[in-house]
């Protein structure tokens, strides 16, 4: 039986006469991995500001860990986990010391922390870097280890906003075989990407176009939909409806 | 140096501190060659383009751009160039038309004079020509950026990340300009950490840590791969590959979109390995051999 961790209906966000989202309806099921794609203004981030609580919709309705986004925004900060495209540990804070600092924020008590802190380290296989300072860590690292403190208090839904952004290719796939571990366990992960590779990882992908969602459905259905080869042309296709598809950036060589 | 040559680079260092940015860097770019510089975040890019800019002085090495010394040279250098940073910094609170009416003047030209070099990419801007920079939408941002890089008609363009976080549509947008501004003879040094597009390129140098992995046309460079390489798909791509990391002759497993591309210590029977996975109990095995792509080839090397 499929569990709704994340349902919205008619959720839309006016700026004045602009509208940033209009009247998205979808649901994300619990343990799932669901990409959220579409070209650069075409609402991603308002729609995600809305769904963590961030910002207060114009109308239709949404849910996400089972609280309303209008009554209880408070709570859902509480049980979701969010990553952002820019980089948001402390710099000046050793490893160990962000681990214990985001514990805190989270409400975690100290014997739990403690526990998750030596656990994670173990994880990462961090060991010799724990007491370093987060700035002197390469960025793959740094990417891992925020992804780690995003979950660190369980949350029932992870945000991943563009978490793989400049990062090198085999630390890449490293970051999604993480995903795809804690989906495996359970949680629900809503991630953003410009990789169309990613995309092909996600269970199911949106994509808006337009404040609207134009697609969505698992990789391969929207690729039988469209007729393509591969999520580069759908996405094109959906993008750039004049365009014929051929001959996309990520032709391979 | 050689004043033949667009861009020279001789054995360029640079270190911050313990940190060697650019190791032993030497490439040339030829007049009119679209040149990518490809390779993740702290890879050295950056360092990189802003020495050639004239804005960063390198620990050792030289290089010149045509005739001109970059150290010996800059005022000529910065006259003769057109350099975009990897940040936005034209002037959020002017307008789309007065960014570039600034930056025209600021090299003693004018729109005018140069009009037919962007306006292939200002027609796309001029329905927001009066908005003000700070409220264009990430692709059309670059785009304006790359008309105000270009409006003194310069002999070399640096481009530092310019498609970085654009969706992937602007992208392939971005790209189609730069083809343009190369017929127009202009040379372009393109960084990327987007390995889908050095396939867009004459030429690519793959960069990682500040070291040099190979320089070649594209296909060049993929044809120096030398392992045989699978792309292997099961119903359970999770689960595929763990068990493709098990198999006695896997070198590398890593998953590519749909797919997982299977690097062999040693070319084998296909038969082999479709045997393998039917016994871990995999359904829709599908094998087929292909050729690596850039991608396949950086994390080859990169290792190593």
């Amino acid at each position: 039986m499929m569990i709704e961790v994340i349902t919205s209906e008619k959720l839309s966000k006016h700026f004045g006469n602009f509208k940033a989202v209009d009247q998205i309806t979808f649901s994300v099921n619990k343990g799932e991995i669901f990409g959220f794609l579409g070209a650069n203004g075409a609402g991603k981030t308002t729609a995600m500001r809305m769904l963590t609580g961030l910002s207060k919709p114009t109308s239709g309705m949404a849910k996400v860990a089972g609280y309303d986004v209008y009554r209880n925004p408070e709570d859902i900060k509480r049980h979701i986990g969010y990553m952002s495209q820019k980089f948001s540990l402390y710099e000046d804070l050793s490893v160990l010391e962000n681990i214990r600092f985001f514990g805190g924020i989270y409400g975690l008590p100290r014997k739990v922390w403690k526990a998750k802190s030596e656990a994670l380290i173990e994880r990462l296989g961090m060991a010799e870097m724990a007491h370093a300072l987060v700035r002197s860590i390469p960025l793959g690292w740094k990417q891992k280890l925020s992804f780690s403190i995003a979950i660190l208090h369980d949350p029932a839904i992870v945000f991943l906003d563009e978490p793989t952004g400049g990062v090198d290719p085999v630390t890449r796939r490293q970051f999604w075989e993480m995903i795809y571990q804690v989906a495996h366990e359970g949680m629900t992960v809503f991630v953003t990407t410009h990789y169309m590779d990613e995309a092909e990882y996600c269970h199911r992908i949106s994509i808006m176009v337009d404040g609207r969602i134009a697609a969505l459905g698992s990789p391969d259905a929207l690729k039988r939909q469209f007729g393509t080869q591969s999520m580069d042309e759908v996405f094109l296709r959906l993008a750039r409806p004049g365009s014929s598809g051929v001959g996309g950036v990520a032709t391979n060589i | 140096m050689n004043a033949d040559k667009a861009i020279q680079i001789r054995a360029i260092h640079k270190t911050y501190g313990p940190v060697k940015a650019l190791e032993n860097i030497t490439f040339d770019v030829a007049p009119g060659e679209l040149f990518g510089l490809i390779g993740p975040d702290g890879a050295g890019k950056t360092s990189l383009i802003r020495i050639l800019a004239s804005l960063l002085l390198a620990d050792e090495g030289e290089a010149a751009i045509y005739e001109w010394d970059i150290v010996r040279d800059y005022r000529q250098i910065r006259k003769h160039i057109g350099y975009m940073p990897g940040r936005f910094s034209l002037y959020q609170d002017l307008s789309v038309e007065e960014n570039l009416h600034f930056f025209a003047t600021l090299f003693g030209t004018s729109i005018e004079e140069n009009y037919d070099l962007v306006k292939d990419i200002y027609r796309q801007l001029e329905p927001f020509k009066s908005r003000r920079a700070g409220k264009l939408s990430g692709g059309m941002k670059q785009k304006l950026a790359l008309c105000c890089a270009l409006i003194h008609r310069p002999r070399v363009l640096l481009l530092d990340e310019p498609t970085t976080g654009v969706d992937p549509v602007s992208r392939k947008e971005f790209w189609e300009m730069l083809n343009q501004i190369r017929r127009e003879g202009i040379s372009i040094l393109v960084s990327t950490p987007y390995m889908d597009e050095a396939s867009l390129c004459d030429r690519i140098a793959l960069i990682q840590k500040g070291k040099i992995l190979g320089i070649d046309t594209p296909n060049g460079l993929t044809s120096r791969y030398e392992r045989p390489l699978w792309a292997v798909r099961a119903s359970d791509t999770y689960r595929l590959i763990g068990d493709l990391r098990t198999f006695s002759n896997t070198h590398t497993a890593y998953p590519f979109g749909d797919s997982v591309h299977l690097g062999l210590k040693e070319a084998t029977d296909q038969a082999v390995l479709y045997q393998y996975l039917l016994e871990k109990g995999h359904e829709s095995v599908q094998i087929e051999a292909i050729r690596p792509d850039v991608e396949d080839c950086f994390m080859e090397w990169m290792g190593g």
